[in-house]
């Protein structure tokens, strides 16, 4: 299932979310209409926490996580820390990371077992990772960006990249990740993928922005409606058939 | 709207860049060119010239056809021309700043619809590294209203400065002269309006500038002295501007040419020891004086003549008729001048006296027994001058008793009609004296003098070549037709055998401004 919301007049969905298999962290808003969305989603299935990181909104571009375990920067406070420990299950891990790259969503970018990360973090933190997550981590770029976690998306199903990754880049990570990878759009054309978009194993959330050719390419690499990735071009004319018409 | 695509994005479609599909209709494109919309969806979802407004207004000043610069200028521009394309490009507020103007051109409006219409062509930024040409037109209304200096024009007493030239002499001709030069020049071309009053003209500007002007041609074309005064019209005690009115008098020597002139004993002096009494020979922005009797010549400056200045002793309405009996050169010449001695007598006096007077004269090289000549007759004149009476004290006996001026040609009463030149006159709109029935007699008789004098004039540049080369004359297409007419008829003969001074074709100008469109 893929859907369209926006947070406060924003399209970047995954700045203030954070959605893994097991659990949901949603930044505090002004108004609900975003956690609404979340909410009519996940319903009862997985736990979701309202919080904040540091004092910030930016909860999504702040933490990385996935069903085993959540990274959070040292500037969180003890507070923020007990409240999110209170609200995930126990079998989530949460850890504190000393990093000095400390926007761990911006450098980290993880499945339930794959991790790639920014190949300046510190060796202390790739352990932590390989540690509290439960992953495989490895040092990489996307289309010659460092920010891995920004211009990618990942779930265990596939992947969304940078627009301009070349094929050979493509081909690399597919194999490193051992998931399909494709490279796109989201947000009416915002190639800053991570940012963009929160996925997990059954659910894509993508900015209100996002158009019908955007939204059928997450379907299919994220196998959100049984959608093989070679069934763009037929279900795609479907969908912008219904857009134009 | 129009697009044109500028880089082709089809050329690395295989250099191993991945192919991502278009964020808005999904065809699939080449992802390395950092597009992330195909090149149909970028035309039509983008619009760079949304801040450029299309509809504009342009004042235009229908009396004198000239557009408004902002934010004071006005400037003359033909229909279609460069200068209107600059001033309509200035008017659009957008261009140059988020887009390059490429190509800028007029599309064809019927003038009266008071419309123009431009044709812009623009590049610019329509997405992070997409350049895209987009042509678009822009209608300017043309808003017809009256310039400030049009304004002014049809209002009274707003000139800021005025030339007041005055010449207190009894006749015209000096003005006549100066209205030649002033047309010759171009001189007058700033002027609001021009006035003829008594003894002069007021020429009125807008600025003072152009008033000073006006002063410096004077000061190059004739003798003269002018005077500056200045009168406050407003002032502003907070900024301390004050704005003024200017009224410049100017007074031209009261000299004029042909007149007789007693120098007083120290100019004679100064000006090389010449007789004192002379002919005034020539006046430009000096005085030129003759000694008739020994050709000598003497330029008096104009400033040394208002440190001391002097009348003329007679002028040429003093002029009096001889008939020349005999001329007997004397040898020695001046340039056009032959100095001789003539025997002439008044033309009043043939057959009822025998007083004949033999006199040193300048005009021995055209005069000829039995010409009739124009000169003063001093015998018994009877001036009211004390340097005249000083010179008759000192020297009576050798005080000339007649003294020729110029040759009169004879002329027949119709050769002013038949002219085949004409002077352009300044068009003087206020006081204009006309003939007209309803005027009272003394206008008429202005009238009268100023034809007469006009004539004079006229016949002066006919006989006078110098005086010529300073002014423009023009072809007279109407008497030309009228000189053909009568020629078919052959009732007047135009060739006469008298060497009446004609003017030759070639020194004469075609008259660009009233030629009509078939001619």
């Amino acid at each position: 299932m893929a859907t369209r919301t926006q947070f406060e007049n924003s399209n970047e969905v995954g700045v203030f979310s954070k959605l893994t298999n097991s659990y949901c962290l949603i930044a505090v808003g002004g108004s609900e209409n975003f956690y609404s969305a979340f909410e009519a989603e996940l319903g009862d299935v997985i736990p979701m926490a309202h919080t904040t990181i540091a004092g910030n909104r930016i909860i999504g571009r702040m933490t990385a996580g996935n069903r085993r375990g959540l990274l959070v920067p040292t500037q969180t406070t003890d507070q923020e820390l007990m409240h999110i420990r209170n609200s995930l299950p126990d079998s989530v891990q949460i850890k504190r990371v000393e990093e000095t790259l400390s926007a761990l969503g911006n450098v980290i970018c993880c499945n339930d077992y794959v991790a790639l990360v920014h190949p300046d973090i510190e060796r202390e933190t790739e352990e932590i990772i390989a540690d509290t997550l439960g992953v495989e981590v490895f040092r990489q770029t996307i289309a010659g960006n460092v920010l891995v976690g920004s211009y990618c998306a990942l779930s265990n199903q596939g992947g969304l990249v940078h627009p301009q990754t070349s094929v050979q880049d493509q081909e690399e990570l597919s194999s490193l990740l051992q998931v399909p990878i494709v490279a796109g759009t989201v947000n009416r054309g915002s190639s800053v993928v991570g940012a963009g978009i929160v996925v997990n194993d059954w659910l894509a959330v993508a900015g209100l922005d996002t158009t019908a050719p955007e939204l059928s390419v997450l379907e299919s690499i994220f196998k959100l409606q049984d959608n093989q990735p070679n069934a763009i071009n037929t279900n795609l004319r479907d969908t912008l058939i219904e857009t134009y018409s | 709207m129009e697009f044109t695509k500028i880089p082709d994005y089809t050329q690395n479609a295989h250099n191993g860049a991945a192919t991502i599909l278009c964020s808005n209709c999904g065809v699939p494109m080449d992802g390395s060119t950092g597009l992330v919309m195909c090149y149909d969806c970028i035309k039509l979802t983008t619009d760079i010239t949304k801040n450029i407004p299309k509809e504009a207004n342009i004042s235009f000043c229908r009396n004198c056809e000239r557009f408004l610069q902002p934010p004071t200028q006005w400037m003359r521009a033909e229909l279609e021309s460069r200068e209107l394309l600059a001033i309509c490009l200035r008017r659009l507020k957008g261009i140059n700043k988020e887009v390059r103007l490429v190509d800028a051109s007029f599309i064809w409006t019927e003038p009266h619809s008071r419309r123009i219409r431009l044709k812009l062509t623009v590049q610019g930024e329509a997405m992070a590294n997409t350049i895209v040409q987009q042509s678009f037109e822009v209608e300017f209304v043309v808003i017809a209203m009256q310039c400030p200096d049009c304004a002014k024009s049809y209002t009274t007493n707003t000139w800021r400065a005025a030339v007041q030239i005055r010449q207190k002499v009894q006749h015209k001709r000096t003005f006549l002269y100066l209205e030649q030069l002033i047309l010759k020049h171009n001189a007058h071309v700033d002027t609001i309006s021009i006035k003829e009053s008594k003894d002069g003209l007021d020429f009125y500007y807008g600025q003072r500038n152009s008033a000073v002007k006006m002063l410096d041609f004077l000061n190059a074309a004739v003798p003269i002295k002018s005077r500056k005064s200045e009168e406050l019209i407003s002032i502003d005690t907070h900024s301390g501007s004050s704005s003024y009115k200017f009224t410049f008098s100017v007074e031209i020597a009261p000299v004029c040419r042909d007149d007789l002139v007693v120098l007083p004993k120290k100019v004679a002096r100064s000006l090389g020891n010449i007789s004192r009494l002379v002919l005034c020979s020539k006046v430009t922005n000096m005085l030129q004086f003759l000694d008739f009797k020994t050709l000598q010549t003497s330029d008096l400056l104009a400033n040394t003549y208002w440190k001391a200045p002097f009348a003329s002793l007679a002028d040429v309405s003093e002029l009096t008729d001889f008939i020349i009996l005999n001329v007997e050169p004397v040898g020695v010449s001046r340039g056009k001048y032959v100095l001789a001695d003539i025997t002439c007598a008044r033309e009043v006096d043939l057959g009822v006296n025998d007083r004949e007077f033999y006199i040193r004269s300048h005009l021995g090289g055209i005069l000829h027994p039995g010409d009739t000549a124009a000169g003063y007759y001093l015998v018994n004149s009877n001036y009211n001058s004390q340097l005249w009476d000083e010179l008759v004290d000192n020297d009576s006996k050798d005080l000339a008793e007649v003294v020729l001026v110029k040759k009169k040609y004879e002329r027949k009463s119709k050769k002013s009609k038949n002219r085949a030149w004409k002077l352009k006159r300044m068009a003087r709109e206020h006081n204009e004296i006309t003939a007209d029935d309803n005027n009272s007699r003394s206008a008429k008789q202005e009238y009268a003098k100023a034809e007469r004098d006009y004539e004079i004039f006229l016949q002066e540049l006919e006989e006078d070549k110098e005086l010529r080369e300073t002014v423009n004359l023009y072809k007279d297409r109407e008497a030309e037709q009228r000189l053909q007419t009568v020629d078919e008829d052959g009732e007047i003969d135009i060739d006469d055998d008298e060497d009446t001074p004609v003017i030759d074709v070639d020194e004469l100008l075609d008259e660009l401004d009233d030629m009509t469109l078939d001619g």
